[in-house]
């Protein structure tokens, strides 16, 4: 209801539910099969690094002229010795040891200090953090490893001052990750809540953002601990750090390449445990990255895809995609069958429907329908401009499949607006961003039924004929224009590029053209708005740029989602109007995805209610919102408090929608239904008609203008533990 | 736009400014008599004197900076002991040196980063991501002192391809192409941690904008797939990877000592190197300082191409 | 305009608030931004003062600063006739609490309830731990949530549920009155109507006063007993819920009315507003809604009027030069 995404619906109720069966972190981190093997390697390194003292190793000091460049694998020397006799397997081990140590303390140190400065910096704010973030900035515009050379400079050179450098110079890295993280907590809700809570400054440092940056410090930590212990073994190697006899693997690596030449492998060995332990370190830190980070988690990294995947031998119902007969289309397919079945009766309901409950305004769309009296139905010409038969869409993430969007039908005819309306998650953006492949997949995938589009079926088509349909023939008109509008580029740029993907104008008339539309939507001072980029306009200007753009190629269908909720209501209202107009001006039909039964009465001439990936009640706006058939649609509409009634009952509907991961049989939502009935919970429900024009997916319906029972209701709240109250103001 | 390109100039001025006073107390930080630390074994009392003298010990600390920096902006860095000549021309000469390999290897590090990056993100999971980002780990946990011998060892000792060591020929050597010759694995080398740290960030950024609604939209105008990656994608991606190269730069920068050292390429970082073991601190002073400079330069510039790109930032 | 002998609950003068301002380093101005411009409002006890407005008009900063979580830059805030203003948030959470429009970021996700539940009792009312166990599960009950819940996380909560988590939060410290923002229009609409059934049998119970902020304005006339109207930082009408929405003095006011969609309510032909709001960084000298006005003339664009009583008694009080006659 809130979120713009295409998923919204579904990925909302999907990270609830992840975050519910949270692995742990250990866990994840074991999974992937990287981090462990890195896991494996480091620890092998450490223990044996560890046990040094108590392995059958040489004295790593000992030279031994004699026996000075022993090669590889000789007697007593398993890794040879170097240009003093000195065994290099003792070397190895030990200098490793002096490595981690050095550069794990170094790793601490700078972890502790950034991240002091960084949560002081972010929580204090103002004058302290502008003073401290000055500071690091000036660190920061060092060279890096510059710094380390200058302080080392200053102390002068050695092991422990090597530390000291590198533990400084990534100092600023803490800081700035911590304050960046801290500032974001600090303005967060639950920082205020705990401020109002009667907690003070350090209090709410301590126990409600620390814990919350952990995570943050822990991922910084885990992917600079190999960096240092690089340029601590650096520092050595150029002789800077550990001074001889002392010797780590940066040092053993510096005096190797003495002898490079004669014996390569004394400096390539050490070389080879500095890349083995860097690697490792790395390879884990990842692992710590993707567990602890929760938008990795969820799997929210992956990359849309062009289209929707469509699966392969997916099941198609029967029944025509409101094909036109005699006019073969250019699809390789067999055409659907025509004629005689249930959808050609529905299709017939629906077009009387809808003629009953046009207002007699817009002659154009009246004409352009073809006068949608009666007698067309035994003229062929008008058909459904679109016709969804039985789309089922899923998400598939890890062993689950969700469906978002099960089996559901939609007819809209040329110069129909047909509402979709539902909560959030009932699927209602995934069944309309279907209809174009706009579903992100992975993890949405369109696993069966069709989506006829002026009798072509879009679910077989190429690509190259989506995106020639994409924005021509079918445009989209999204929730907030803000988001949807690239913030790079102008808006007129933006609206010739649209025009100029399916007409090929020269770049001049494409720009008089997207004039023109800025101009038809009531973008005053067109022109001078062309330059404009998305965020210099308000949010209603940036709408009717979207609208303009949508309409840049006269299409024939408009798939509005949510498009005026991220809107002011004044500001609402002047695109409702303006796209009510435009459409019956134009004829074109529009899909208009809204939660709000306020907003459809406004502009849609049938209404479609959507629960849990279905349709349950489908028919005329009027009769929907004054006399609905179906509980779930009664309940729906009652929960809402209205204008003008302010003594007005509210009856919250109780529970909560099922998962669509895990739908029970029958109807979904019988559990929160006062009408519910054991036959509920048995089977499939059709989608009938139940009186008039409306058509429910209820077997216990209610008549024409009966209100629900309020004892049956009163009994169906407790049990949800939220009594209801009469609401008298 | 002229506007905020001197908005941007003004403010690195505070920046050289603390750079200068970070690099000026160098001397001041160091344990002991100054004089005789930076003089070592140089220590006659006649130079003793003189530095006294050139360095101002004896006045306070401000008044010391005063002079230290006029005479910086002049061009007088002081005098190395330990070479005997006026640091600037040491620190001109071998900067030039560093500035070449340097940008050799920014260069190789964008291109080739940001190509990795794009393949990386638009074939998320295939086999070339999973190549690439092996690859890319592999690049930023290889120590580049290691790599460099390795290097050595394989393509002048082995195969005899590219010269150990050096910039120029010894005899006869000196043109354009005797340079690139002695540039080739050096610039390696040095590109290989910037451009896997470029490639990763590229992919993640990418990744990041084509989850984007407004990448939806350029879908649903029915723009090419072509179109939507490389222009509305890669340009919003752009935005975030530019401050990357920036901090590239300062990685390659001061990378350059290591690979200075191994192939004994005539550059600063060698030179500092030397002058830290030599504690010839005034050579180390001025070194510091001209690299850091122009490392705040490098990113002033890629301040002023991110807000060309991205006209929200102004 | 405080004509009754006892001071109200809550009296608030000439409050407002600007953000940015002052000068930068090389002494050029900053740019000033003014949320809140001066406004006065009184709140009676056991009143529900409904607040609406559209985006940018300030309800939220004015809501902030009434709990003291923003300071403001001019004007005071009296409760039961002792200023308030510069206390800070300590001394208001007291008396005045506050709940979030997003109920899950306004929990702590690292805090089981019964920590963020437990915090207000004792930082704020100092109760020791038996007391507060007891208090705790009478809370949670309230909320009509179970016991068990106590022990558990925020992410396992939904929106309704969190949001009324949200709501013991800010009635555990026993304040008088609670600052409501936006408290519904995160939710669901199914979840709606057991939120608001909640705070009304909780104002009938615990004799408490709302201040409900919303631009929903179906939601605000189905709870309010008074409402004002905010736009571009003023309060531009004021008067009985009932009153206002039958008759409102004010054109904005009417837009809005006229704007909220209504089911089975079809809407005459578009009047052309722009719905565009003036530079709030360079605001006008007169009425800011003048611009969209149908009504406006020269004396609006001189001076912005003043919030007064028209001819509907001393309840009913617009901020405009020409309001709406009754019969509009």
């Amino acid at each position: 209801m809130t979120s713009a995404a295409t998923t919204s619906d579904t990925k909302a109720q999907t990270t609830a539910r992840e975050r519910r069966e949270r692995p742990s972190t250990f866990a994840l981190i074991l999974n992937n099969r990287l981090a462990a093997a890195g896991l494996v390697v480091l620890g092998l390194i450490v223990v044996t690094a560890l046990a040094a003292p108590i392995l059958p190793l040489a004295d790593p000091n000992a030279t031994d002229p004699a026996s000075r460049l022993a090669p590889l694998f000789s007697e007593n020397h398993l890794l040879g010795t170097d240009a003093l006799g000195r065994d290099m397997l003792s070397r190895l081990v030990w200098g490793t040891r002096v490595s981690l140590v050095v550069g794990f303390s170094a790793s601490l140190i700078a972890a502790l200090f950034g991240s002091a400065i960084g949560l002081t910096a972010g929580y204090a704010g103002g004058r302290t953090d502008q003073i401290l973030m000055r500071l690091i900035d000036l660190m920061m515009a060092f060279p890096y490893i510059l710094l380390a050379l200058a302080i080392v400079a200053i102390l002068g050179p050695g092991l422990v001052n090597a530390l000291y450098a590198i533990a400084i110079v990534n100092v600023p890295f803490f800081a700035r990750n911590i304050r960046g993280i801290t500032v974001g907590l600090a303005r967060r809700e639950f920082v205020d809540a705990a401020r109002l809570s009667g907690k003070g400054p350090l209090r709410i440092l301590w126990s409600d953002i620390l814990p919350n940056v952990l995570p943050t410090i822990v991922i910084t930590l885990s992917t600079t601990v190999g960096w240092m212990i690089l340029e601590t073994a650096g520092l050595s190697f150029l002789g800077l750090g550990a001074q001889p006899p002392q010797a780590d693997l940066g040092s053993m690596l510096g005096d190797g390449r003495k002898v490079m030449f004669t014996a390569p492998t004394i400096s390539l060995v050490p070389g080879l445990m500095i890349f083995l332990i860097v690697m490792s370190i790395n390879l884990i830190g990842d692992g710590i990255r993707d567990a602890l980070d929760p938008r990795l988690r969820s799997g929210a990294s992956a990359r849309p895809s062009f289209r929707t995947r469509v699966a392969k031998g997916r099941e198609t119902p029967a029944g025509d995609t409101g094909r036109q007969p005699g006019k073969a289309s250019g699809s390789v397919h067999p055409p659907l069958p025509a004629g005689i079945s249930p959808t050609r009766g529905e299709i017939d309901r629906t077009e009387t429907s809808a003629a009953a409950d046009l207002p007699p305004c817009g002659g154009d769309a009246r004409q352009g329908r073809g006068g949608s009296s009666r007698s067309d139905k035994d003229d062929q010409s008008v058909h459904p401009t679109l016709a969804v038969r039985g789309l089922e869409t899923q998400f598939h993430i890890g062993q689950s499949v969700y469906r978002a969007s099960n089996g559901v039908d939609l007819t809209i005819r040329p110069g129909e607006c047909l509402g979709l309306v539902g909560e959030s998650g009932s699927g209602k953006s995934v069944t309309a961003m279907s209809i174009m492949g706009l579903v992100p997949s992975p993890p949405g995938v369109i696993a069966g039924g069709r989506i006829g589009f002026k009798g072509e079926d879009l679910t077989d088509a190429s690509n190259a004929r989506i995106r020639q349909l994409r924005g021509g023939a079918v445009s989209h008109v999204f929730q907030d224009p803000l988001a949807t509008l690239h913030p790079l580029f102008s808006v007129g740029d933006q609206i010739v590029e649209a025009i100029r993907a399916h007409q090929s104008l020269s770049t001049r008339e494409a720009d008089a053209k997207a004039r023109d539309l800025l101009d038809l939507v009531r973008v005053p001072n067109a022109a001078q708005r062309m330059k404009a980029l998305p965020h210099e306009l308000s949010g209603g200007l940036r709408q009717r740029v979207s609208i303009a753009m949508a309409l840049a190629n006269d299409p024939e269908l408009i798939i509005a989602d949510e498009p005026t909720t991220a809107l002011d209501v004044t500001v609402q209202a002047e695109v409702l109007r303006l796209l009510d107009g435009l459409r019956r001006d134009r004829n074109t039909a529009v899909l208009f995805i809204t939660h709000d039964f306020g907003v459809v009465s406004e502009i849609a001439d049938r209404v479609a209610v959507m629960y849990a990936g279905r349709i349950v009640e489908t028919g005329p706006t009027a009769e929907i919102l004054t006399r609905p058939a179906h509980p779930y649609t009664r309940m729906l509409i009652d929960c809402v408090p209205v204008m003008g009634e302010p003594g007005r009952r509210l009856d919250a509907v109780p529970g909560r929608p099922p998962a669509v991961n895990r739908l029970p049989a029958g109807c979904a939502f019988a559990d929160r239904c006062p009408r519910v009935e054991s036959d509920c919970r048995r089977g499939e429900i059709p989608l009938e008609e139940k009186r008039g024009n409306l058509e429910a997916r209820c077997l216990h319906p209610l008549e024409a203008g009966e209100a629900l029972s309020g004892d049956v209701r009163t009994a169906a709240t407790t049990s949800d533990g939220t009594p209801r109250h009469g609401r008298s103001a | 736009m002229t506007a905020t390109i001197a908005r941007r100039l003004l403010a690195a001025i505070p920046v050289l400014f603390g750079l200068s006073v970070i690099v000026f107390l160098m001397i001041a930080l160091i344990p002991g008599d100054p004089a005789t630390a930076i003089l070592g074994s140089y220590a006659t009392p006649e130079n003793v004197a003189r530095l006294n003298a050139s360095l101002g010990l004896d006045k306070s600390l401000p008044q010391q900076y005063l002079a230290w920096i006029s005479g910086v902006l002049t061009g007088d860095f002081g005098r190395s002991y330990a070479l005997n000549r006026p640091v600037i021309d040491i620190v001109m000469e071998r900067f030039s040196a560093t500035l070449l390999l340097a940008g050799a290897s920014l260069l190789l590090a964008t291109v080739f980063g940001l190509l990795a990056g794009i393949v990386s993100a638009v074939r998320q999971f295939g086999f070339a991501d999973k190549a690439i980002t092996l690859a890319v780990l592999i690049g930023i946990s290889v120590p580049s002192f290691w790599l460099g011998l390795l290097l050595i060892l394989f393509f002048a000792v082995r195969i005899k391809l590219f010269p150990a060591s050096g910039m120029v020929a010894i005899y006869g050597g000196g043109g354009p192409l005797d340079i690139l010759h002695h540039l080739v694995l050096p610039a390696i080398t040095l590109a290989l941690v910037a451009t896997g740290v470029i490639a990763r960030l590229t992919r993640t950024a990418m990744l990041e904008v084509l989850r984007q609604d407004y990448i939806r939209t350029a879908r649903a105008k029915g723009l090419s797939e072509r179109r939507v990656i490389f222009r509305h994608a890669f340009m919003a991606a752009l935005v975030s990877v530019i401050p990357v190269i920036g901090i590239q730069a300062g990685f390659v920068l001061g990378g350059a000592v290591y690979v200075e050292t191994v192939f004994q390429w005539p550059g600063i970082g060698a030179m500092l190197v030397n002058a830290i073991s030599q504690r010839d601190i005034l050579l180390v002073q001025g070194g510091v300082l001209v690299v850091a400079a122009s490392y705040v330069l490098f990113n002033l510039l890629a301040d002023v191409c991110q807000t060309l790109l991205d006209p929200r930032l102004k | 305009m405080n004509t009754s002998p006892d001071p109200s609950l809550i009296e608030i003068r000439n409050l407002a608030r600007t953000f940015g301002g002052g000068r930068s380093l090389f002494g050029t101005k900053k740019p000033e931004l003014t949320a809140v411009r001066g406004v006065s409002l009184d709140l009676e006890k056991g009143e529900t003062l409904g607040v609406v407005g559209e985006s940018g008009c300030g309800k939220s900063t004015l809501a902030r600063m009434l709990v003291g979580l923003d300071t403001p830059s001019r004007g005071t805030i009296r409760l039961s006739g002792e200023n308030l203003t510069d206390g800070g948030t300590r001394a208001l959470a007291r008396r005045v609490q506050y709940v979030f429009q997003d109920p899950v970021s306004s929990l702590n996700p690292r805090q089981t309830i019964r920590d963020i539940l437990e915090a207000p009792m004792r930082h704020l009312l100092g109760l020791g731990s038996r007391e507060r166990k007891e208090r705790l599960e009478r809370l949670i009950e309230d909320v009509n949530l179970r016991p068990e819940f106590l022990e558990r996380y925020p992410h396992e909560f939904s929106g309704g549920q969190a949001q009324r988590i949200g709501i013991a939060r800010a009635l555990a410290a026993e304040p008088a009155v609670v600052v409501l923002d936006e408290p519904v229009s995160a939710l669901d609409v199914s979840v709606q109507a057991q939120v608001l059934n909640l705070l009304d049998r909780l104002k009938r119970e615990r004799g408490l006063t709302y201040v409900f902020i919303s631009h929903d304005l179906a939601v605000v006339e189905s709870v309010a007993t008074r409402v004002a109207v905010m736009y571009f930082g003023e309060i531009v009408e004021t008067a009985p819920a009932r009153e206002m929405f039958r008759a409102p003095l004010h054109p904005y006011t009417k837009l809005l009315i006229d704007s909220a969609p209504v089911p089975n309510r079809k809407r005459a032909a578009s009047a052309g507003d722009s719905g565009e709001l003036p530079d709030p960084y360079d605001p006008p000298p007169g009425c800011p809604f003048a611009p969209r006005c149908p009504r406006a003339d020269e004396d609006c664009r001189a001076a912005m009027p003043r919030l007064e009583a028209k001819d509907r008694g001393k309840e009913h009080l617009a901020a405009c030069c020409h309001p709406t006659p009754r019969r509009a």
